[in-house]
């Protein structure tokens, strides 16, 4: 069975190439339907592999660029890129990520920063997912309030709505943003993309994670919007990521291509599903997901603090990723199926009438 | 709003100035490692690929930001063609919340 591994040339190491395929084809989809890299994901997938830690980042951030760089071109055929609201946002979010990135190296300086940034990691990840549930719920409260008054809500209504708070500040220059729909001044895509960079840098992420919710509820972009608009934004991040890491000799470029066959069906798969599923389908599924990751990294710092039950802890957490990717892609995968095939009934309905 | 907002704002004040003396707290740092491929091991293309990751980062890094994109348009084009094949629309969505 030699022929499934294959010599990671710089690395040196064998590595089983279908399962970075399966890997990329998970994250691939997940990527494509939530617009974002990933990275959390994928790390936990290359260390099961074995494939060593020193290069699981930046091979995980190359092959993160051409996936994402597959899924804008699909979601921008769609209508789902707010290019305007991307450029702008890259600039806020590279200088965010550069202040957040030169914070940690001072910090850094004065000693180990990783128990301090899985706090502050956790911590974000509960807010995350407190404010999509929040937002649920407020919708669901909406529309029982509608039907009582024998209404109904409008398709694009949202629970949480303090993108219209942000909306009313009119620093100059105000800027419209057609795909997206919004009117604002351009100082808020600004300001949110630094802090959002910022945070990122901080905790060492792509950042697609904190981008995607805080498109929705702080500049208030339609959820297919939001992803086609992060995905954007992760690819240009991902491409210069890339060079940076791979100029630091991080990179197994090998294992990136390999995950990239897998990855650019998956990226396909997840954004023609979004086709398919409401906005609030993909909110909930990404609260989920964020729920989630927050538990692996309870499970991670469980490890740590408790080392005698540190490798079970730590195998729990692999393998919740995993589990969580296996199950969202399989749900993603049979959604975009079932659209398909109906939309294709439909097609051949209308040719035949 | 405001109220939930200005609590906000006081935790993360308040984590902007304890974050220094929990990371001074947590231990030493990291010393720089320096990585260089085996070539021993390989052959052919792989071993040209390893070659110039030992002697230059910086077209290492170079071709691998040329050759990402290329491989990336190149699997999804081909993905966007068994999906037309297949019959999936994939120039049109509808924009609805719920």
């Amino acid at each position: 069975m030699d022929w499934l591994y294959v010599l990671m040339p710089i690395s040196g190491v064998m590595i089983f190439w279908p399962g970075l395929i399966i890997l990329g084809v998970g994250v691939g989809v997940i990527g494509g339907f939530f617009g974002m890299g990933g990275a959390w994901m994928v790390t936990p997938g290359l260390n099961i592999l074995g494939f060593p830690m020193a290069f699981a980042i930046g091979t995980d951030i190359a092959h993160m660029a051409g996936k994402s760089l597959i899924a804008t071109m699909r979601h921008g055929r769609f209508g789902n890129v707010d290019y305007k609201l991307g450029v702008i946002m890259i600039i806020g979010t590279i200088v965010g990520f550069e202040v957040g990135a030169q914070m940690v190296m001072w910090l850094e300086r004065l000693g180990s920063v990783e128990k301090v940034v899985r706090y502050l990691y956790l911590v974000l990840l509960a807010g995350i997912a407190w404010m999509v549930f929040t937002d649920v719920a407020k919708r669901k409260a909406k529309e029982r309030a509608a039907k009582a008054a024998g209404e109904e809500v409008d398709k694009l209504a949202t629970g949480i709505e303090w993108h219209k708070t942000f909306h009313r500040i009119k620093i100059p220059p105000m800027v419209h943003f057609k795909t997206a729909g919004i009117y604002c001044s351009a100082w808020l895509p600004i300001f949110i993309s630094f802090f959002t960079g910022w945070l990122a840098g901080i905790l060492g992420i792509g950042g697609g994670l904190i981008r995607m919710p805080a498109l929705i509820y702080f500049i208030g972009c339609p959820t297919h919007v939001a992803v086609g608009t992060d995905l954007f934004e992760v690819m240009i991040s991902g491409l210069y990521g890339a060079g940076t890491y791979t100029f630091k000799g991080r990179t197994e470029l090998v294992a990136a291509i390999i995950m990239l066959v897998g990855a650019s069906i998956g990226a396909q798969a997840g954004t023609v599903a979004t086709k398919y599923i409401k906005g609030y389908g993909i909110r909930i599924a990404f609260g989920l997901a964020v729920v989630g990751c927050a538990l692996s990294i309870v499970l991670m710092m469980l490890s740590k603090a408790f080392p005698r039950w540190g490798a079970f802890y730590s195998n729990a957490s692999t393998a919740l990723i995993l589990g969580l990717v296996g199950v969202m892609s399989l749900y993603i995968i049979v959604k975009m199926v079932e659209g398909a095939k109906k939309e294709i009934a439909a097609k051949k309905a209308r040719e035949a009438a | 709003m405001r109220k939930m907002l200005s609590k906000l704002f006081a935790w993360i004040g308040m984590a902007v100035l304890l974050l220094p003396a929990l990371v001074q707290a947590a231990g030493p740092a990291a010393a720089n490692i320096v990585i260089v491929a085996d070539t021993r091991k390989t052959t052919g293309l792989l071993r040209w690929w390893a070659d110039l990751y030992n002697e230059s980062h910086l077209y290492f890094a170079i071709l691998t930001v040329v050759l990402i994109p290329i491989i990336g348009v190149i699997f999804g084009v081909l993905a966007d063609l068994v999906m037309s094949h297949i019959g999936i629309d994939l120039k049109s969505r509808e924009l609805a919340e719920h």
